[in-house]
């Protein structure tokens, strides 16, 4: 019987002084990722942006559930956009969307109450 | 729940709210225990006073880097420090200091420069030479972001190497930042996953990085107590004349 893909979802803190865009955002982590794994592993990853919130600055991205690891060391490993210092944090990750939403949004909510 | 360690943050000791930023920064990310690095020189009131003003929920250790290039400066500098420092690393710059300091008891940690990768002397005399005292190999994983990639290829295939050789004798590894600037703080579970990098399996690093360090930490403070007699000997209780 063929298994379907099982995917494992990321919640990514950006940590910065500045805004990125959206697609500035996945180029730099698709670089990456290829810097760390080259093209093969970056294959292997299937990785896809679900949502990125520049104002909350927070991204959900959607990876295959094999290369979680992958995905973060190469998450981690970011430290400038445009010689820009940057933080890419991953705060959360689920098999779900459904169960990331709910978590990231306590979360969110948690900061939000520890800056006020 | 582990109790994460990073026993090298490298800021400089002068710029107090450098210093502060990288622990508020590091309890942000879920350390425990920090390791602030100091020079040989510095003296035991800094230590102290780093601490009452640190009045956050952090157990600050304190740390001394040694550079020597002989044995016999590498001697002198441990009879100097051992008493007054929790943690003792030997930064190692030629072969000779490298064995020195691997069999040396009062060495708690060996690292090498990542820059030059011929100067990494961790081969297996030098495991086996750790692995006979308590001596661990430390990695620091800030070149690991900062390196550019034509560097960072030969320094993972060294460091895939050493984790093989030390695995092997048995000797210790221990993970850390060895940043000075906040932005490069990483939390541990992505050094964890930084560290699949160099074939360091998923428990294996997050003990580097909780259970080693910290026993580390608490063999020497048993040490430098005062009811620490010799190897082996504490005293159990101080009773009265009568």
């Amino acid at each position: 019987m063929v298994k379907g893909v099982r995917y494992r979802y990321l919640a990514i803190k950006v940590e910065s002084k500045e805004r990125f865009p959206k697609d500035l955002f996945m180029r730099t982590l698709i670089n990456a990722v290829s810097r760390l794994y080259g093209l093969y592993g970056l294959s292997k990853t299937t990785l896809s942006l679900i949502e990125y919130n520049e104002d909350k600055r927070y991204a959900i991205i959607r990876c295959d559930h094999a290369s979680v690891d992958l995905i973060r060391s190469s998450v981690a490993s970011v430290t400038k956009i445009n010689e820009i210092p940057v933080y890419f944090r991953t705060v959360l990750i689920s098999g779900t969307l459904k169960a990331l939403r709910r978590k990231l949004s306590e979360v969110l909510e948690k900061n939000q109450k520890s800056l006020s | 729940m582990r109790k994460f360690v990073d026993l090298h943050l490298a800021p400089k000791l002068k710029d107090e709210n450098q210093v502060r930023q990288l622990i508020v920064r590091a309890i942000e990310l879920d350390y425990r225990r920090i390791g602030i690095s100091a020079p040989p020189g510095t003296n035991k009131r800094y230590i102290r006073k780093l601490r009452e003003d640190a009045d956050l929920n952090v157990d600050l250790v304190s740390r001394v880097d040694i550079t020597c290039t002989t044995p016999k400066s590498l001697l002198k500098a441990l009879r100097q420090v051992r008493r007054r420092f929790e943690v003792v690393a030997v930064t190692c710059l030629t072969k000779s200091v490298a064995r020195q300091a691997a069999k040396d008891h009062r060495v708690d940690l060996v690292n090498f420069p990542y820059t030059d990768l011929k100067r990494r002397f961790f081969d297996k005399a030098e495991a086996e030479l750790a692995s006979g005292s308590y001596c661990a190999l430390e990695l620091d994983m800030n070149p690991l972001l900062t390196l550019p990639a034509n560097r960072l290829v030969p320094l993972l295939r060294t460091l895939r190497q050493e984790v093989r050789i030390a695995e092997k004798f048995d000797v210790k590894i221990v993970l850390s930042s060895g940043v000075n600037d906040v932005s490069l703080m990483r939390h541990p579970y992505d050094y964890v996953s930084l560290a699949r990098l160099f074939d360091l399996d998923k428990e294996s690093a997050l003990d580097s990085l909780s259970e080693i360090p910290n026993s580390i930490i608490e063999r020497n403070r048993r040490k430098l107590s005062p009811d620490y007699v010799a190897p082996g000997v504490f005293v159990v209780r101080r009773g009265g004349d009568g």
